[in-house]
């Protein structure tokens, strides 16, 4: 066995993050490892790639035992981890940011950094592995999945024997998904051996040889993939039987909300899209990274104003050129990185809650603090948000539940139409049911969704119906019974309607 | 888990200051006394003034560098009305508007620019210097009424009257961070501006009035000066920045805004003051009081970091 895990325990002050984790990789195989958020994958790999130290258990490499302190002395024995969130210098280009901290490698002579070796190699990695980035352009323009795909270059670069990959995909569109996919595969074939942390059920079999299961820090179940069922593998992580995870009863949708006409945005690609979102119908947005559907979002929700086109709430033209605009006219915006723009993460959650609605707890500027901290306490339990009190900070939130205080941000303000961007984007299963639920539910009430998602069976199961971007246009329209192929046609070809 | 973040956070630099007060008390008979505590209460209201005011602006998120120039010139601005026969009352009051506007174009200048509060204020610091010694002539002002000296000097009820106006900003502002829709959008704001203008927060107006009020405390801290010194001198108020800043950052203010409070600042100002204070009756001298303070603001702040990194 390249790596093997004994009855790893941690605690972090109160909290016990690992009570009993064992772990084993053998070089040459893909091992998944499930868990909800909160289990402690996260930790345990940070255990494993020297950022975390462990409290008590073991830990062997190729048969010896083995602590490590930092991350350097991970990286020194053949230990790399390719993050979730981005640890990249967002001032730096991408050839820099694959080689940062290791310049000693490529310099000559005088110890000076060579610019133009730093691009070349880059490049041939990124061409050798078929990436669509650019080694010059600047991580900070890059989007997610690009950001994501620099970290990958990162870690292959090392030349590490074991390789730990934090949800790769949980940013990527299909297409994307399959080229990460093709280099685990390719790494696997160089007999490295890698840990794979994923949320997206439908995509185990594809890349996975085993698996390892952790529920409240304890491995649950380790096993050939082949012989347990996806089933049996949701329910060893959230250990209860989840029968039809997500299901949902279609209305007849009722009048326009939001209208979209020939709408344009020169600087983030957007042509001539036209859209209408109504009362009670959930429109989903499918599409590649790049096609332009959180372009449309910022478009429609005043990030990033329209140059061309018209925006109409509930009939009426509306001039929507800041986000507020766009918030007193009923619309919200869940985003994508609801790190970086959703929470204010150091606040309580009860601020969090009520933040985009401070009038509904003040009068003449003063605030009821009695009046938040109720609201916010009922409307938190009725997300059944996992917390101690409205009073903690948002920060302390596992990914599920800071999703839900986003989304109650926007219930607290009583948004008419909601534009959800990858709603259950690093959430584990539970979390995205409940998510799911709560959107059914708006629309029950008469909101208007749009839910741009990557997720093609998520989208399936639950929209009214399937709108497809490419390049910045609407490439087609698919009813709700529609398949992920017709889908996929839409958003690569050319008008294949 | 069960108590407030918010309240560990105050705890530690409470301690620190009822330590530091008793091993006073012990360590020098000259101390306890009526005299002496008068005398600390005075000589830090100017600072505790100033640093009311810096919290609301590090708590948004900002920072403003030209608190101490700003000081120098509400001092000299009300002075000079003084001089010229505007009443006592007036003068302050024109101390204290002089220290809004130049807060308020400090706002205008962040927002409008997009620059980082840093530089602009950096650049202000020397606008405002400059203008006060262009207004003054580089000369201090000296023919003010004799009942100006009450403001800094004064008592009432046998407590500095100082104290009784520090007690009464401090609530003003406390109330004003914590029981104010403005206080809330400052701590929004300075805990994640993307989120707070995507949640349809007016958050350039209130990045501006924060700086004006912080403006507004510091023309007065200005006026208070002037009165303890009986001078309007236009370049009153050199490095009082980075006391002021230093007062919040003790008393648990974040650089990275979204955190501080008032009863910290409060706190963080008087362990300054007492730590001078101290130094002169055990005779240490002032060199040494700059190199023990510098050392009490990284140990505050290392301290406060550790605490942080083990709550999450």
């Amino acid at each position: 066995m390249l790596l093997e895990l004994h009855d790893i325990q941690k605690r972090f002050g109160g909290v016990t993050a690992l009570r009993g984790a064992n772990l084993s990789v053998a070089a040459g195989e893909v091992h998944l490892l499930l868990g909800e958020n909160g289990a402690g994958k996260s930790t345990l790999m940070k255990i494993v790639a020297g950022i975390v130290e462990r409290d008590a258990g073991r830990m062997l490499w190729n048969g010896s035992e083995v602590s490590l302190r930092t991350p350097p002395e991970a990286a020194a024995i053949g230990i790399a981890m390719v993050h979730q969130e981005s640890m990249l210098a967002p001032h730096m280009t991408v050839a820099e940011n694959i080689f940062l901290g290791r310049e000693e490698r490529l310099k000559r002579d005088l110890g000076w950094v060579n610019r133009r070796r730093i691009v070349e190699r880059a490049r041939r990695l990124i061409e050798q592995y078929n990436f669509p980035l650019d080694a010059e352009t600047r991580v900070d323009r890059l989007s997610p999945a690009g950001r994501q795909l620099v970290e990958i270059c990162r870690a292959i670069q090392h030349g590490s024997s074991l390789l730990i990959f934090d949800e790769p995909t949980s940013s990527l569109s299909d297409h994307e998904t399959e080229q990460v996919f093709r280099i685990v595969r390719d790494l696997k074939a160089r007999q490295m051996g890698i840990i794979y942390i994923t949320h997206r059920m439908d995509e185990l079999r594809a890349i996975g040889d085993r698996v390892t299961v952790l529920r409240d820090g304890e491995t649950v179940h380790t096993g050939n993939l082949a012989e347990v069922t996806t089933d049996r593998l949701i329910q060893y992580m959230v250990g209860r039987e989840v029968a039809a995870v997500y299901k949902r009863e279609h209305l007849a949708p009722g009048e326009a909300l939001l209208e979209g006409l020939h709408l344009s945005v020169h600087r983030s690609g957007l042509k001539d899209i036209s859209l209408t979102l109504r009362r009670g119908e959930i429109t989903g947005m499918a599409g590649l990274i790049g096609a332009g559907r959180t372009e449309l979002c910022r478009a429609l929700f005043g990030v990033d104003p329209i140059d061309a086109g018209e925006i109409l709430v509930n009939g009426k033209a509306i001039a929507v050129r800041t986000p507020r605009d766009a918030v007193q006219a009923g619309i919200a915006l869940v985003t994508e990185d609801r790190q970086i723009s959703g929470l204010a993460l150091r606040l309580s959650i009860a601020m969090n809650i009520t933040m985009a609605n401070v009038e509904r707890i003040s009068h003449w500027g003063i605030l009821d603090l009695r009046a938040q901290n109720r609201m916010a306490a009922e409307l938190g339990a009725k997300l059944r948000l996992k917390t101690v009190s409205p009073g903690q900070a948002a920060a302390t939130l596992s990914g599920g539940n800071q999703q839900k205080v986003a989304i109650a941000k926007w219930l607290f303000r009583q948004a008419s139409i909601f534009l959800f961007d990858e709603p259950t984007r690093g959430i584990d299963i539970g979390a995205k049911a409940e998510v799911f639920e709560l959107m059914s539910e708006l629309a029950r009430r008469g909101a208007a969704i749009l839910m741009v998602s990557s997720e093609l069976p998520e989208l399936l199961h639950v929209a009214d119906r399937i709108l497809v971007m490419r390049q910045g246009r609407i490439s087609g329209e698919l009813p709700r019974d529609t398949t992920q192929e017709q889908i996929m046609k839409l958003a690569v070809m050319e008008s294949a309607a | 888990m069960k108590i407030d973040s918010r309240v560990t956070q105050r705890l530690l630099p409470f301690l620190s200051l009822a330590v530091l007060f008793t091993a006073l008390s012990i360590a020098s008979p000259y101390f306890l006394t009526a005299n002496n505590l008068s005398s600390v209460a005075r000589q830090t209201a100017v600072f505790n003034t100033m640093a009311l005011g810096m919290t609301i602006v590090i708590v948004s998120g900002g920072i403003d560098l030209s608190v101490g120039s700003m000081l120098g010139l509400s001092g000299l601005i009300g002075t000079m009305a003084l001089e010229r026969g505007y009443s006592i009352v007036i003068g302050v009051a024109i101390g204290i508007v002089v220290g809004t506007v130049c807060g308020f174009l400090n706002g205008l200048l962040v927002t409008r620019l997009r620059i980082p509060p840093f530089v602009v204020t950096l650049g202000t610091l020397g606008i405002f210097r400059g203008l006060a010694l262009i207004f003054s002539n580089g000369l201090p002002v000296h023919r003010i009424p004799p009942g100006f000296a009450f403001l800094g000097g004064g008592n009432l009820l046998g407590v500095p009257f100082v104290v009784w106006l520090l007690v009464l900003c401090a609530a003003a502002v406390h109330f004003l961070l914590e029981h104010t829709r403005l206080g809330r959008y400052a701590f929004a704001i300075g805990s994640n501006r993307i989120a707070s203008v995507y949640a349809g927060i007016p958050v350039n107006f209130h990045i501006t009035a924060v700086y004006a009020i912080g403006g507004a405390l510091t023309g007065l801290a200005g006026m208070i000066e002037a009165s303890r010194l009986m001078t309007g001198q236009p370049t009153a108020g050199q490095g009082y920045e980075l006391q002021a800043i230093a007062a919040v950052v003790i008393g648990g203010g974040s650089l990275n805004g979204g955190e501080g409070s008032v009863v910290g600042t409060l706190i963080g100002a008087f362990i300054m003051g007492l730590l001078s204070n101290g130094a002169d009756l055990l005779n240490i001298s002032n060199y040494w009081q700059q190199v023990i303070i510098g050392s009490v603001i990284i140990l505050a702040v290392t301290l406060d970091e550790m605490r942080k990194r083990r709550a999450v």
